[in-house]
């Protein structure tokens, strides 16, 4: 197992079989009269978040409390990073304080690859959405929501919508899905596909019509508009009408097809109200998975020795 | 040991129990659960994974031969709940399945072996976060003794005196393809 989450595509196909498994496991912890495990008993987990974000941040705090570790939350707002402290000397901070895992939400792409590879850090660093690089645990949880409808997803089509230029959600799901055997497809206008995507493990369409008839999941993705300096599409009526998915073109998807959508959404724009609370839906059900999924990688980065050379003395021995 | 010199290193592998021995053993121990508990009344089967499982479903399918009701055994896995888990790197888990509501039942664990009680300890604990049996029994099909824990077995297939340098090894055919239980000596795990 590696010993920090960064990026999906640090994932092995059976590294990332395993996270699923186990999570498969831990869903049922939330059904329990305890919804307590006491594996993470004296580790601490620090969320750092320098972004805002409700359900990620949620669902990693409730994550670890389920495994029992200490959880300190640390956002940017309101901290010495107001006063201009940098990340390095932030992370010194958080090494003297003994974090065991850090999970990091940065708006700058790389955030956590610097954290986990500068040595300011002994802990796991775990990367909760730098810029629009990745999202490797929002991938997990949408792989794993996937699988429980789908069953394996060797050869499954899954087509992904809308703004792909800014989305780590994207990203990481097109990185993961290709190492679990699914085909990818990205549909986007012109202006929200990002340089580069050619050499993505995916296909690429402007049409989103074409792209339905054989899907068995369509993930639609907020317009970022926090995130948009520049004019990427007229008006956001004609990328409703082009790119927005509503019921009549929600018909047109096989009868075992899920819609989703990782959230916070934009209602009336990117999805309609009725296809984000209909049957097809399982927009509810990611968060629930969220935490299943957020466990298990708390899990498998953090029970294991603490030392890693002794424990790779101890297997060759 | 006596049958090897010290200086070998050479394994040597005895079978202690083999295919109809493990049957018998089951059927004894089937018969006395029911006598213990007065009939399968209350009583829920749950077995610690892997082979504990294949065995609580032994167990299970002649409980309901005896009793003329269908018994289902559950499984119950426990590496959340170890006390080595920092010693090793992290483990896959196994698939925990309680069938029924264990408040009130009784709760007999199903296990392998029976060496430190580590496993059972932390069944215990395991069994706590999910309710509150009204009694928790033991089944092992072998004993090997070395306690480090102050646990005991209710119901023992065999106890084997052991050396701390042999290794037990229980197969079922379920996994194994063979129905056996072997003591392998020092240097072949």
């Amino acid at each position: 197992m590696i010993r920090h989450l960064l990026s999906s595509a640090d994932l092995s196909k059976d590294d990332a079989v395993l996270i699923l498994d186990t999570a498969e496991e831990l869903l049922s912890v939330a059904s329990r009269p305890i919804k307590k495990l006491p594996t993470l008993r004296g580790r601490t987990v620090v969320n750092l978040f320098f972004e805002d974000s409700t359900r990620t941040r949620i669902s990693f705090e409730a994550a670890a409390k389920r495994l029992s570790a200490d959880v300190i939350n640390f956002s940017a707002k309101g901290s010495s990073v107001s006063k201009g402290e940098s990340l390095k000397d932030t992370a010194l901070t958080l090494q003297a304080m003994g974090a065991d895992a850090v999970v990091i939400r940065h708006g700058s792409s790389g955030a956590p690859h610097r954290l986990a590879h500068a040595s300011w850090i002994n802990g796991a660093i775990i990367n909760a959405g730098d810029g629009s690089h990745e999202h490797p645990t929002q991938a997990l949880l949408d792989a794993f929501t996937m699988r429980r409808h789908l069953g394996d997803l060797d050869g499954r089509r899954v087509t992904i919508v809308g703004d792909v230029l800014h989305s780590r959600v994207a990203r990481s799901n097109a990185l993961l899905l290709s190492i679990l055997g699914a085909d990818v497809t990205l549909v986007a206008p012109p202006t929200l596909l990002p340089v580069g995507v050619d050499s993505w493990p995916v296909q690429t369409s402007y049409e989103l019509d074409g792209a339905l008839d054989k899907a068995d999941v369509v993930m639609m993705l907020r317009v970022q508009g926090e995130r948009m300096n520049d004019a990427f599409f007229p008006s956001a009526r004609e990328y409703s009408r082009r790119y927005g998915l509503d019921t009549r073109r929600m018909r047109r998807l096989p009868e075992h097809a899920i819609v989703m959508h990782p959230g916070p959404m934009n209602r009336g724009m990117e999805i309609t109200a009725d296809v984000a609370d209909s049957a097809r839906s399982v927009i509810v059900e990611q968060v629930t998975n969220g935490v299943a999924v957020r466990m298990a990688v708390l899990y498998l980065l953090l029970s294991g020795s603490t030392d890693a050379e002794s424990t790779e003395a101890q297997e060759e021995a | 040991m006596s049958s090897h010199t010290s200086d070998s290193p050479r394994a040597t592998t005895r079978t202690v129990l083999d295919e109809g021995d493990i049957s018998r053993a089951l059927t004894r121990i089937t018969h006395e659960i029911l006598e213990r508990n007065r009939g399968s009344a209350g009583v829920l089967l749950l077995g610690i994974p892997t082979r504990g499982v294949h065995l609580a479903r032994r167990l299970a399918a002649r409980m309901s031969e005896v009793e003329g009701t269908t018994i289902t055994a559950g499984s119950l896995d426990v590496t959340m709940y170890r006390d080595d888990l920092r010693l090793r790197p992290a483990r896959a888990l196994e698939h925990t399945d309680i069938p029924v509501d264990i408040d009130d039942r009784v709760v007999v664990l199903v296990d392998d072996v029976l060496f430190s009680g580590r496993t059972i300890r932390a069944a215990l604990d395991a069994l706590g976060d999910i309710g509150r049996p009204r009694a928790v029994q033991l089944a092992v099909l072998v004993d090997r003794g070395h306690r480090a824990l102050p646990i005991r077995a209710d119901f023992v297939g065999k106890n084997l005196p052991t050396s701390l340098v042999e290794n037990v090894k229980v197969s079922v055919a379920e996994v194994d393809g063979a129905d056996d239980v072997r003591i392998v000596g020092e240097g072949d795990a």
